[in-house]
This record gives structure tokens, sequence and C-alpha cells, in this order.
């Protein structure tokens, strides 16, 4: 049995294909569904709906075997726990730190407010900036609005939601996407069955990165 | 708060009855069949000054270890996280020259950070520790013993893992990788993050380069090994030896022991700080984690000025007996009841039954007894006489 957890909303929706590529067809669709554990076409795989946050929790506990999560969910876990043998190139987007327009420039010790404590410690200290952490779980955007925070770090898609509320990008994190996890001791012994649903995502993520190029070069 | 006056601290528990009892009767098991390996037991301090505890050991201990200010030299004391480091000194302060030393201990640990699945802070440390030898035949002693250990804890399906930080160590060299890019590399090795290992090794030698990518998908059955020698084995001498080793370590746990699977992982890097040539651990399905872990530390004396080989390995006792199948190691003893009395013609009989073995309670007057306990027998007095009967119901 392979338990593969995976999180709701567009990590799910973007690694469906590639699942499919891989010959893994959930029964029953997260959104519509109320099931939590999914079925799927094959009698020995089966996805647990999570939470994003959970699935490294999850798999390294090896309460599954295997999971999706993005770079900026096991940033904040700390990886040492899991192995992490492919970036499945889904869910792309950028973790920036953004301030009030008109309020670019940062205090000497400014205060930060974000879901992502770990990435934005480490981010500031390498800038040589002692920066004062406010943990929040939602709705950043509003912290510096209100004068609760100087700035964000927060995930960046198109922009829309900085622009919305009148943030500006000041300063870059790093790249994210979701990437494929899995555990130490099912790695070792499920080492077959692993090995081969890692390599069939592998071929499916870069069968899809050189439809990727192809298209790019065609337009 | 007086309502929780009787929480106890998170990762801090305590062993009632029937487990106790059953964690007892392991630990003089596992302290008797390494006394049969000729392991001589040995019993480090509970606390002791954080130099000697911390040493060789890296950042990892450093962080899991409680401490505090001895209030007689002012200096830093820790509790022992580990006791490793701990059996590490009394060898190197101890040696009767080169010979071998074989050392076995037992004892609570504490964790100032919970660690693995079971969020534990207090484990059960037990483990064994050969001095002296270099040969893979040491090697393969201890793995031995510490399999002999979950036979006896009655843990099942156990699965093997077998690596050598040798092979990472000598290519990094060769790659002339150090420091903090020799860190992050380890670290994007030890999780197999193949775009990461292959970012960091951008400017390295391609040849080299491609041999440390290698390492994170040389993992397997021992047939990896193989595979191993044509993919890494023209290079460097050390890469050759440390896969001459495991190839020899895995026929022998393979003949001793042949129904566990043994897998092959040379990214296995757990330890890398302190270990330095085959490192190894134990498995078992629904378990996320290892549940018995060693390998070879062949530097670890140097802090006390006596580096020579040393290989070992340790386990959680607490864990192993969770991870037992129910009732395997069931200690059940049932109960003679004996009426109390003054007569010292039954307390004569008590005492010699207990002698036996027998475990013996007096039932004073207006006791109150849970029901069962165990109660089997009951000592009655016929004809003049104290017997042991059965039970009425």
């Amino acid at each position: 049995m392979l338990t593969i957890a995976i999180s709701k909303g567009r990590i799910y929706r973007e690694a469906l294909p590639l699942l499919d590529a891989a010959g893994i067809r959930p029964n029953d669709d997260p959104d519509t569904s109320r099931k939590l554990l999914l079925d799927t076409n094959l009698a020995d795989v089966r996805l647990l709906v999570l939470r994003a946050r959970d699935v490294p929790t999850f798999v390294e506990h090896g309460a599954a075997d295997a999971g999706i999560a993005g770079k900026d969910v096991l940033l904040e876990h700390g990886g040492g726990g899991l192995y992490e043998p492919l970036d499945l190139g889904i869910a792309r987007c950028r973790m920036v730190v953004a301030a009030r327009r008109g309020c670019e420039s940062l205090p000497r010790r400014p205060r930060v407010a974000t879901k992502y404590v770990v990435s934005t410690r480490r981010y500031f200290a390498q800038k040589s900036v002692q920066a004062e952490i406010i943990e929040l779980y939602g709705s950043m955007e509003l912290a510096p609005l209100v004068g609760l925070a100087d700035c964000i770090v927060d995930l960046v898609d198109t922009g829309g939601t900085l622009a919305a509320n009148d943030l500006v990008e000041v300063g870059d994190v790093c790249p994210i996407s979701s990437r494929l996890v899995v555990n130490r001791a099912s790695m070792k012994m499920k080492h077959e069955r692993m090995k081969a649903f890692i390599d069939s995502l592998a071929d499916a993520v870069s069968n899809v990165s050189a439809q990727g190029a192809g298209r790019a070069r065609a337009s | 708060m007086i309502s929780d006056r009787w929480l106890l601290p998170e990762g801090v528990e305590e062993v009632l009855a029937p487990d106790a009892a059953r964690l007892e009767n392991l630990r003089r098991g596992v302290l008797d069949l390494y006394s049969s390996w000729g392991y001589e037991l040995v019993i480090p301090p509970f606390i002791e000054y954080l130099e000697s505890l911390l040493v060789g050991t890296g950042s990892d201990l450093d962080l899991k270890t409680f401490k505090l200010t001895d209030q007689l030299t002012g200096r830093l004391m820790g509790v022992r996280a580990d006791m490793t480091p701990q059996v590490a000194r009394i060898d190197a302060r101890n040696r009767r020259g080169d010979a071998c030393s074989r050392f076995c201990y037992l004892g609570t640990v504490l964790h100032a950070l919970p660690d693995g699945f079971t969020r534990t802070r207090s484990p059960v440390q037990v483990g064994a520790e050969l001095y002296g030898h270099a040969g893979f035949e040491s090697d393969c002693e201890i793995l031995t013993l510490m399999l002999e250990t979950l036979e006896l804890a009655g843990v099942e399906e156990v699965h093997v893992d077998l690596g050598h930080v040798g092979v990472f160590r000598a290519l990094a060299r060769r790659a002339g990788i150090d420091g903090d890019r020799e860190s992050a590399l380890h670290d994007a090795l030890q999780r197999k993050a193949r775009g990461e290992i292959a970012a960091l090794l951008e400017t390295a030698d391609p040849g080299v380069a491609a041999m440390i990518e290698a390492l994170a998908e040389l993992n397997g059955e021992a047939s990896v090994l193989a595979e191993a020698r044509a993919r890494l084995g023209n290079v460097d001498d050390e890469v050759v030896a440390a896969i001459d080793r495991l190839e020899r370590i895995a026929e022998i746990v393979k003949a001793r022991f042949p129904a566990t699977p043994l897998h092959v992982d040379l990214a296995e890097l757990r330890g890398y700080r302190y270990h330095t040539g085959a490192v190894f651990a134990a498995l078992v399905p629904g378990h996320g984690q290892e549940v018995a872990r060693g390998g070879r530390y062949d530097a670890i004396g140097s802090a006390f000025e006596h580096a020579r080989p040393a290989t070992g390995f340790s386990t959680d006792l607490k864990s192993l007996l969770s991870l037992a199948r129910a009732g395997g190691a069931e200690v059940e003893q049932s109960v003679i009841l004996a009426p109390w009395s003054s007569e010292p013609a039954l307390a004569a009989l008590v005492k010699k039954l207990r002698k036996e073995g027998k475990r013996v309670v007096y039932e004073l007057p207006g006791e109150q007894r849970a029901p069962g306990g165990g109660v089997r027998h009951v000592l009655r007095k016929r004809d003049g006489k104290w017997l042991v009967t059965e039970t009425e119901d």
C-alpha cells in the first residue's frame, strides 16, 4: 500500500495530470466529496487530503509514505526528516517581501507580519537586518495598512492581491514550487514500489516541461 | 493552576504496571545478552561537565542537552542526552594498552527537545560499543548484536539499512568542496533533493559532480553495490574500500539473518559529523523512523587524546517495548494470597514460597482488594497445617 498525502486546491489540481501520467487516478474529487481518504484506480494507492502545512508532518512520521508539498511549507517544517527527491514544477510562485506603496524603505528594526516565520527570519538575518516577526495565519496584506507591521513576507503569484491592497514588492525571498517528499523508512522498506512511483513522476515532469518549452518556441 | 498540577512535562513519562515489569524484564534480558557476548557493563554518570559531554558530536547534541550551572565550580554541566560520548571517554581514559574493549550501557537519557514519533524526552538508551578493531568484522559483530537485541525485544519484520559516510566524504574532498558548501551539499543529499544537489555542484569537476549526484540514486537492494562499483569505482581508493567493506558486511548479514531484508543507501548520512565509516539502522513497517542505529566513529576518542577505531549501536528500550508484538514479552505472575496471622509456621512457609520465586501477598485485616489481581492460590490451614490451595471460584 502506498499512501500519498496532498493538499486541496491549487496543488491538487496541478498535481492531478502528473499523477495521471504516473497511472494514478483518484476515484473521488475532494472538491465535491467530503472524503479525506481517497481510493484510486490502483488498489494499492490511496490519497490523503490534508491542509498543506500538515503534509510534511504526516510524511515524516510515516502516516503517509509520500506527499506533495510546497517548498514554502517544507522550509517552515525544516525538511531534515524527509526525502525531497523531485521538484514537480507545479504551483509555482514566489515568496517576497512587500510594503505599503510610499513606505518602501524599512526602518532599522522592521516589524514583519508573516505565516513563514522560519524563512522570514533566515532572509532578514542574511541581509543583516534584525526583524521583529509577527506570526499571522492569513490576510497578511492587511497588517501594513493598519499599522500592525512595516512589511509582510508572503507568496505572490500574479501580484493582484498586493496591488489591490496598495502594496509593492521590496524584496525577493525565494522561488517556490511543489516538491515530492518521501518518508525515509518507506523509501527503504517499499523501495521497489517507491522508486517506480518516483521515476514515473519524474518522467511526467520532464514531459510537461518539454511540452512547455515546445509551446514557448511555437508562440 | 491546581487542576493541572498532576501533569508531567511534555515528553516526560512514567511507566506503570504491567509495562514497567516488561521494561525491567527486557532490561535484564538485553544486559544478559551483552554479557554473553563478552560486553562489560559500564554505568556513566547522569550529569557531567558540558565540555566532555558534547565532545566530537556536533551541534545536534548541544541543542538536545539540558544544561545547568554547577554551584561548586560555576562551570556548566549537562544532563546526558546520549551515552555514547561518555562511553568513549571511559574507553579513552581507562584502556588497557591496545587491547580491544567491549562495553555496554543502559540508562535514562534526557532530551531538551522531543524527538521522533513518540515525542519522548526521556528515552531509556541501551547500546554496545566495540573499541580497538578497525575491520569489517567488528561492524558485523555490532550489527548482529543490534539485530539480536531487536529479536529479544520481540520486534518483528525488521529491515536493515546500510550505508557508508566515507563515500561522500572522499568524493566531496576530491571535488574540493568544504565548509558551508559541504554542509549545504550534505543537507541536500540527506534529502535526496536531486535538483538542489546538481545546483550546488555546478562549479565542481563534472566527473566527480556526476558521482556525487549518483549517490542520491544509489539505493536499493545489495546489488546496488555492484552498480556503485561501476559508477564510482575508479577514482578514489577510499571509495573502493568503502564499497568493498559494505559488500562484505552485506554478505555476513544475509548469511546470519536470511529473512531480514537488507537495503543499501550511499546517501544515508545521518550522524555524518561524527561517523567515519559504515553506518546502519533498523527499520520496521508502520514506523516512519529508525528504531535502532549505529556505525563506526573512529575519531570519537580524539578529544580525550586516545583516538582509536570504534563502532557501536544504540536504541531506546521504551520504544522497542511499544513496537514489540503485544503479549510477546508479557510478564504475568500469579499471586498466592495469605491471611494475616502471627503464626510462625505461616511466616516460615511464606518466606519459603517467596524464596522459590512465588509472589505471596498477605491480606491485611480489613484490606480491600481489587477484583482479580492475579490471585490463583490461597494459603489455608487444614488439620493444623498450612497448605497452598486453589481459589474457590
